[in-house]
């Protein structure tokens, strides 16, 4: 893999667009966060454990983690209609297994503890953005985890992989064309959540998960040094 | 989903109990599926249609073609919509009502899986830049739910896309001859995309879940991918996965893919 392949904004093939993370965005929640990559902007607020309503919904073994990400009409150049898609029913989905395998949901039965994501910008990468968000957010609500998930996007550019594609990147057209891999990784090293679009071998697959588990790293960094400046946490 | 049709935890347990010995209720390998039938044509009406059995449970996917205006960001190509509904005469876990995610996910994941494929040929599908072009619809009925549905919509899928044939079109009315079709096919191209899921249950990886073991299954990974590349992904439910056991599940699904493919050859010709 040639490390001098040029992107367009200047960054190096494992280089993450500059990372802003910080707690308690929203007064009103229990926890809340914003996290985002270069234009892409997530947040966050988690509201619970509290119990669930309806009654016939809840759970008597263990809690239940609701996400609902939405984008919000403006977040993209092309107004989206507002309200629920296809698109993202699927992305609150994901992003509720990408966040279980860490959170001690069996210590609340009967309960729900909703995660809200909203997308105010976005530049490709939403997604993990949100998750990145949500995990900070659950965190500063005091939710017992086990650990944080991080999450990062791995593109292949033609035949070339990059780590947190960008809006332009992920519309490649040039050779083999553009392929979107987001992962989210716990910071012990196991995966909760992946998904592909595109063209790749099982080889160079494999690359992007160890390059993918590198860059979590880095982001599993930002986001505790947010943490680390809330008070009393 | 109603608690009562879940499969009982004595039974999950029973299940990975076996599993740890390598064994399955019906006796089938790990990497084994059950029987496939296929039959192709089932709805004179539809393009192309397939009906899809893995041991009990069975789909049916059907392919029609409208004529419409193209997106503004591909005025030369063609549009691809693909819809699921699992039907309440398939199993008693379904209720009808507005699409539950269950249906959704596995309308998008069938939706990738063909669309990044870049099986279809959707430059050939434009009548007219910027104003006409074909869309195909595809869409998935479950018939039966005994697990598995997902493979069985991904094979339906492809086989029914290859059967398709497009209907006449009258460009001064600009209407769609409906029932009337012309000699020619849905362009594909020759790498054809299976996908097929690859489940986690205890310690062991299967394929081809019955419903018992799908409702006890920990990880599912779901892989789209013609003979060199994988084009699209999806790992669904909510257990991790160590590294390792990622790279063996590519593996697998690679093994699979071999022998589901010789399967279903003879109809995808």
């Amino acid at each position: 893999m040639s490390k001098e392949f040029k992107r367009l904004d200047g960054r190096k093939v494992e280089e993450i667009r500059p990372m802003k993370a910080k707690v308690g965005v929203v007064p009103n929640a229990d926890g809340s966060a914003l996290f985002s990559f270069g234009e892409t902007i997530a947040i966050a607020a988690v509201y619970g454990p509290k119990k669930m309503h309806p009654q016939h919904q809840q759970d008597p073994e263990k809690g239940t983690l609701r996400c609902n990400y939405n984008m919000l009409s403006f977040s993209v150049t092309d107004r989206i209609r507002p309200g629920t898609s296809r698109r993202s029913t699927e992305i609150s989905k994901i992003t509720q297994w990408a966040l279980e395998p860490v959170i001690m949901i069996e210590d609340f039965p009967n309960m729900v503890i909703d995660v809200h994501i909203n997308i105010l910008q976005a530049n490709a990468s939403t997604r993990c953005a949100g998750i990145n968000a949500a995990a900070m957010a659950l965190a500063h609500a005091g939710i017992p985890m086990k650990n944080l998930v991080s999450s990062v996007s791995i593109g292949k550019l033609d035949k070339q992989l990059v780590v947190d594609v960008n809006k332009y990147e992920e519309d490649w057209e040039e050779g083999e064309g553009a392929t979107d891999i987001p992962f989210t990784f716990t910071n012990d090293g196991k995966l909760t959540h992946i998904q592909l679009d595109g063209k790749i071998t099982k080889e160079q697959l494999k690359e992007a998960v160890e390059l993918a588990k590198k860059a979590t790293q880095k982001i599993y960094e930002v986001q505790k040094e947010a943490l680390k400046k809330v008070e009393g946490l | 989903m109603d608690k009562f049709y879940t499969t009982p935890e004595i039974i999950g347990e029973r299940i990975k109990k076996y599993l740890k010995q390598g064994k399955r209720f019906d006796n089938r390998k790990t990497e084994e599926f059950r029987e496939i039938l296929v039959e192709t044509g089932v709805s004179k009406n539809a393009e192309g249609s397939a009906r899809v059995k893995i041991g009990n449970t069975e789909v049916i996917v059907g392919i029609k073609m409208s004529v419409g205006t193209p997106y503004p960001d591909s005025p030369n190509k063609g549009n691809l919509m693909t819809t699921a509904e699992l039907l309440p005469l398939s199993s008693p876990r379904f209720e009808s009502g507005p699409p539950k995610f269950e249906a959704i996910e596995l309308g998008r994941i069938i939706d990738r899986g063909v669309r990044e494929s870049k099986f279809i040929e959707f430059e050939k599908l434009c009548i007219k830049e910027g104003e006409k072009v074909w869309t195909v619809f595809i869409d998935i009925y479950s018939i039966n739910d005994d697990g598995n549905l997902l493979d069985a919509a991904g094979i339906g899928a492809i086989i029914a896309l290859k059967n398709a044939k497009i209907p006449k079109y009258d460009s001064k009315k600009d209407i769609v001859v409906y029932g009337e079709w012309t000699d020619e096919k849905i362009p594909l191209s020759k790498n054809i995309p299976l996908s097929l899921t690859v489940h986690k249950i205890g310690e062991s990886l299967l394929v081809d879940p019955t419903r018992e073991e799908e409702d006890v299954s920990e990880v599912r990974v779901t892989i789209g991918s013609s003979k060199e590349f994988i084009s699209s992904i999806q790992k669904g439910e909510s257990a991790s996965l160590e590294t390792e056991e990622f790279s063996k599940i590519l593996d697998l699904q690679e093994r699979v893919w071999k022998d589901i493919f010789k399967k279903i050859e003879k109809h995808l010709k």
